[in-house]
């Protein structure tokens, strides 16, 4: 198994990846859960002026119909104008690109941004669509068989997992 | 077949044809899954393609403007394509059985169908029909039937209840009127009982209670005064008109006067009990004009609530 990395390293490399590129339009927007998280670290950290956003991406994802509608879900909150913003969609892990495809469709029924990134902390490859990270400080390479997932205990810290599918 | 024939082999919901027997996780699935949907009004594009290539088929059998208009104002958000057959001015009338609708209707390729008629059961027999000729891939959703039940209805009002109140096994709720005649009520107390609140109330005339009505566990009041007695919610029931000329009660001057909902009877229930009720309204009849318009009526809210739910219901069904 290879060596995972360690993820606050993994959230500071990521915002001074970003840090250049922050404008006074610079509005985030996290994915359910794990991007929340990486979110709500990069909008205190890089000071964002516009109030964080999160996604729940589950009424676009297109494998609906083989897992169902899962209850419990948060909603989905957009609370700026999207119309003309500068958007950085953030997630903890970038694989088959699907998530970010739903991301996209979802925000695009809030208005018409005028640029849209995608940052996040570990791209592990995999891609089954034509998707690629704008902000990414870590490559790692994993077996189909194993996801990667971004834990957070009880004192807000942030932690790699590997799980057996 | 399964014992509960709206749960599929893995415990897991098919069809919404009533709330009696639903268990309670599956209630409060469907309660959770409605929040999300909640907020897809208040985007500038008020869609989400859950159920995009789907053909959702209203099939109402009698009249309804308003629960028709909902389960298709959700359906659309879910993007599905909506068919309504307004089935009093079509086949029936030439002489084609219910079956033989379904079956049809079956042929087009439909996923789902919502139905609502007078005679109570009819959806389960459509469940059951498809089910028994290979076709139980298409869901059934009961929008009322007869006086048996109206679940999306009951689970709307749940909905409703726990946004404002919060916890179910603290509450009194007293439900107010035509009990006899109402599917409404009866999804109500079989919801409201499943999901643990400790005392359900019912009021109304000798005349509008069901027989053994307590063994559904409720407790039984004549006088509303002494029903609504510390309630903290209070779910009106229309009285339908073809009642009000009846043998069954005196006359609506008479209703109001004793089931009628005034400020001055509400203000025995609790300082912060809601007052529900599943419209379309009566004024001056089950409801005073004071009181529905009043600050502690959530009855618009529930109309709102109520397209969530559906598309929680129908989101759920089609997933599993």
């Amino acid at each position: 198994m290879p060596t995972l990395p360690s993820a606050p390293e993994l959230c500071r490399r990521l915002a001074e990846l970003m840090r250049p590129h922050v404008t006074p339009a610079t509005a985030l927007v996290g994915i359910h859960t794990g991007g929340v998280w990486v979110a709500e670290w990069l909008h205190k950290e890089l000071g964002i002026a516009p109030p964080l956003g999160s996604m729940n991406v589950s009424f676009y994802r297109d494998d609906y119909h083989q897992r169902g509608l899962h209850a419990g879900r948060k909603p989905s909150a957009i609370p700026f104008d999207v119309a003309d913003a500068h958007i950085v969609i953030v997630d903890d892990v970038l694989y088959t690109g699907r998530t970010i495809r739903a991301a996209l469709n979802e925000l695009f029924d809030y208005g018409r941004p005028a640029k849209v990134e995608l940052a996040v902390l570990v791209d592990r490859g995999g891609r089954e669509l034509p998707i690629a990270a704008t902000y990414c400080p870590h490559l790692l390479s994993l077996p189909a068989a194993q996801s990667l997932n971004l834990e957070r205990d009880a004192d807000g810290s942030l932690e790699f997992t590997v799980v057996e599918k | 077949m399964n014992r509960n024939p709206q749960l599929n082999q893995h415990g897991e919901l098919q069809h919404l044809l009533t709330i009696e027997g639903l268990p309670r996780e599956i209630i409060a699935a469907i309660l959770d899954a409605a929040a999300p949907f909640t907020e897809v009004a208040e985007r500038e594009v008020k869609k989400v393609p859950l159920l995009r290539g789907k053909s959702v088929f209203n099939l109402f059998f009698e009249n309804s403007t308003r629960t028709r208009t909902t389960f298709e104002i959700a359906a659309k958000r879910l993007s599905a394509d909506v068919i309504n057959l307004n089935i009093n001015t079509s086949s029936t009338t030439k002489g084609e059985t219910l079956l033989d609708t379904v079956d049809n209707l079956a042929a087009m390729q439909a996923d789902m169908f919502i139905v609502r008629h007078a005679a109570s059961g009819a959806p389960f027999l459509i469940a059951q029909h498809l089910a028994a000729t290979g076709r139980d891939h298409i869901r059934v959703v009961n929008a009322g039937d007869g006086r048996h039940a109206h679940p999306t209805q009951g689970l709307l009002d749940m909905f409703t209840i726990r946004h404002y109140k919060k916890d179910f096994t603290k509450l009194t709720v007293a439900i107010v009127g035509d009990v006899l005649h109402s599917r409404v009520a009866r999804s109500q107390i079989h919801a409201l009982t499943t999901l643990g609140v400790p005392e359900v109330r019912v009021i109304a005339p000798k005349t509008l209670l069901p027989t053994q009505v307590e063994r559904m566990g409720v407790r039984v009041f004549n006088d509303m005064r002494e029903g609504l007695r510390g309630a903290d919610v209070v779910m009106m029931l229309r009285l339908q008109n073809e009642r009000m000329n009846g043998a069954l009660l005196p006359s609506p001057q008479e209703y109001f006067k004793y089931y009628g909902l005034t400020p001055e009877k509400l203000d025995l229930a609790k300082p912060d009990a809601i007052v529900m009720h599943p419209g379309p309204m009566n004024r001056g009849v089950e409801i005073d004009s004071a009181v529905a318009d009043g600050g502690q009526a959530v009855i618009l809210p529930q109309v709102t609530f109520g397209i969530a739910v559906r598309m929680a219901v129908m989101s759920m069904l089609a997933g599993n």
